[in-house]
């Protein structure tokens, strides 16, 4: 049964017909389920919200017991110590630039070895494809001593280049596009083959342009990505002017400012406030984009 | 890097449809020295992806085997050759340390608890906004989803506070009950059920996006043959919904788990793995073991976690895999699954349920057009 259910074309929710979901026939929205959901909701949202409110008290709020909920002396010394006395504006241009960076490189390099896979047809293809494939499978943390050594061999230790190099082109970039690719039809290619355009034109002003929705979607996944990796930059960032927003919220939260709460808060926000606000803005292009990448392939 | 400069007009079939090219076919030498162009074509948009992953991916995985085969340590980053082979020493090293015992226990613990608890409120949720819920339904998603694409450790920082045993914002709720919390993350019963709580928050959008789009793709018809039979609500869900979405939920099993074996910055923002290493994981001991500078121990043991990825991986196939269904007496390969469940999860923004590095992909594809 299931084999038959899933062989056929199945529909993103956006553009699911109304031969599928069973939602659509029977719309008797039991208000217990509102209920329930929503329960679900204030748990699921409340420690943002308390985050948020958190993050502007003072420190001997944030100590008193009972807890309080809303801010009884509403401050912003905690963000102005973390841009003063702590150098959280490095972090945040450190976390920024290396996000930045991996993001354009997955953007160019994926999108290549994903135009070769998905529209030319040379030798290694299938083997070369694979192998890329397998690499999805491995956990970082097997490759995360070799990585280092090899790193601190190329004296990248404590770099920009140590932080972006590794993360600069990721095999799921090239699934992404390539799958996007296979959906755009080889006439068009053909067509600007006939004309005499070469292949690195056709690449950048054929195909490219095309491609908007799923560059979109591997550059907010991959800048996400980048923007809360921990593991790695903490293994390379050596001193604090290399230190990403995660690595320095982490070690400030169990280091000599673990007992300054506020403050912690704050950094919290710092690092998450700008993603939230990136993914409630782009999250309808963001579905869409993926939705628009499978029902082409 | 390589461009045909010149218009080709011959090789242009069109490799991906393994349609016949439209012109005319060619003596077949003519034919692969084009193929042997445009393959050099094909490997010079190749190049810089292959030169990185080369570098950075290919050789790693391979030097990780010759490391945990030596005693490398990190003193050695200096002098290469002083390193020494050791055989299997480190994995028995490894398998032997009652440490890893108790980390590989942990793991275990997080994973066994942690992963089929993702899955069920996913699942619960999933249902729940499938049932005739339109309005809200994208609003509920959109939250639901919002822990995912946040940094473990800046929530990690905020539940340290949450969970905090005199005025933490848990016990004060549960104050109103009448009853006093434990000190959550002080106490070696409740540490590891408070990062697992913490793991379900964070992880569970994932799969409710992944879940919510396989309920979509179920027929109508099946449901309305069930009910027609006299099916009440459970029973379709139980007997005709859920089998359906098999596949489906194997995925979301599957890429939880890896998620899972891996945590670490949990316990290292909130517990720094204790109290008395009750919330140690493997990748918390490897990371240690790198800090301490003993490389080859700390590769042997990412193997371990390695094997056990695999293994897990395996075992819910077996559980949960499709038994005979296609008609070919055969199990799904993972691939062949992971294609299959692929419109499920087209929906999902983002792959990997956990922060770090773009995990596994939500769009594996093993179709290799010949």
């Amino acid at each position: 049964m299931s084999a038959t259910t899933l062989d056929r074309p199945t529909h993103a929710p956006r553009g699911g017909g109304g031969e599928v979901g069973s939602g659509i026939g029977e719309p008797r929205p039991r208000a217990w389920l509102y209920v329930v959901l929503s329960f679900g909701l204030v748990l699921v949202l409340t420690p943002f919200v308390w985050m948020l409110l958190g993050s502007v008290k003072t420190d001997g709020e944030l100590r008193r017991n009972p807890p309080t909920w809303w801010p009884q002396e509403a401050t912003w010394d905690n963000f102005r110590e973390l841009f003063t006395r702590l150098d959280f504006a490095q972090f945040f241009t450190n976390s920024l630039a290396v996000a930045l960076a991996v993001t354009l490189g997955n953007l160019v390099f994926c999108s290549m070895l994903g135009y070769a896979f998905a529209k030319i047809d040379f030798v290694g293809r299938t083997w070369l494809f694979r192998i890329v494939l397998a690499t999805l499978m491995i956990p970082g943390m097997v490759t995360l001593v070799p990585l280092f050594v090899l790193v601190s061999q190329l004296g990248m230790v404590n770099t920009y280049w140590g932080l972006i190099l590794p993360f600069l082109a990721g095999p799921f970039g090239v699934f992404l596009m390539r799958q996007f690719m296979l959906g755009i039809p080889d006439e068009l290619i053909d067509a600007a083959r006939v004309d005499g355009a070469g292949e690195l034109r056709i690449f950048w002003q054929v195909v490219m342009p095309l491609c908007k929705p799923a560059l979109a979607t591997l550059a907010i996944l991959t800048f996400l990505a980048s923007w809360n990796n921990f593991l790695w930059p903490l293994v390379v960032a050596s001193t604090e002017d290399m230190y990403t927003l995660p690595v320095a919220l982490a070690l400030y939260s169990v280091g000599q400012n673990q007992t300054q709460y506020g403050l912690l808060l704050a950094g919290a926000v710092v690092v998450l406030l700008p993603i939230l606000i990136v993914f409630l803005l782009l999250q309808r292009h963001f579905v869409q984009g993926l939705a628009t990448t499978g029902l082409k392939s | 890097m390589a461009t045909v400069a010149r218009p080709v007009r011959v090789g242009t079939g069109s490799p991906a449809g393994g349609e016949a090219p439209a012109s005319s076919p060619a003596p077949p030498r003519r034919r692969s020295r084009l193929r042997r162009r445009r393959s050099l074509v094909a490997w010079g948009f190749a190049a810089p992806f292959v030169v990185l992953f080369l570098v950075f991916m290919a050789w790693p995985v391979v030097s990780s085997l010759f490391m945990a085969v030596t005693d490398i340590k990190s003193r050695d980053l200096r002098t290469p050759f002083a390193v020494n082979f050791v055989g299997l020493d480190n994995v028995v090293t490894v398998l032997t340390d009652a440490t890893f015992h108790k980390a590989a226990l942990n793991t275990l613990y997080f994973v066994v608890v942690g992963v089929p608890l993702t899955m069920g409120v996913a699942l619960a949720i999933a249902v729940a906004l499938n049932t005739g819920i339109t309005r809200a339904a994208a609003f509920f998603r959109v939250s639901y989803y919002m822990p995912v694409v946040t940094s473990i450790v800046a929530v990690a920082v905020v539940w340290r506070f949450l969970y905090r045993p005199d005025n933490g914002l848990i016990n004060e709720v549960l104050g109103w009950f009448g009853i006093q919390g434990p000190d959550w993350l002080g106490s070696t019963t409740w540490a590891m059920p408070s990062l697992i709580a913490m793991a379900v928050w964070r992880s569970m959008g994932t799969l409710v996006v992944i879940f919510l789009a396989g309920l979509q793709s179920v027929p109508k018809a099946l449901h309305e043959a069930a009910a027609l039979d006299g099916a009440n609500a459970w029973q379709r869900l139980t007997r005709v919904t859920l089998p359906s979405i098999r596949p489906t939920i194997l995925f979301g099993g599957v890429i939880t788990g890896i998620g899972f074996l891996q945590f670490f910055e949990e316990p290292f923002v909130m517990t720094q793995g204790g109290p008395l290493n009750s919330t140690l994981s493997v990748s918390y001991l490897i990371y240690n073991q790198f800090g301490f500078g003993n490389y080859g121990v700390a590769a042997a043991m990412a193997y371990v976690l390695f094997l056990a990825i695999v293994l897990l991986t395996v075992v819910q196939f077996r559980l949960l895999g499709d038994r005979d269904e296609t008609g070919t007496g055969r199990r799904r390969s993972i691939l062949a699954l992971l294609r299959g469940s692929r419109p499920a999860v087209e929906d999902a923004p983002v792959a990997a349920p956990r922060g770090g590095a773009v995990g596994p992909a939500d769009r594996r594809d093993t179709e290799v057009p010949a």
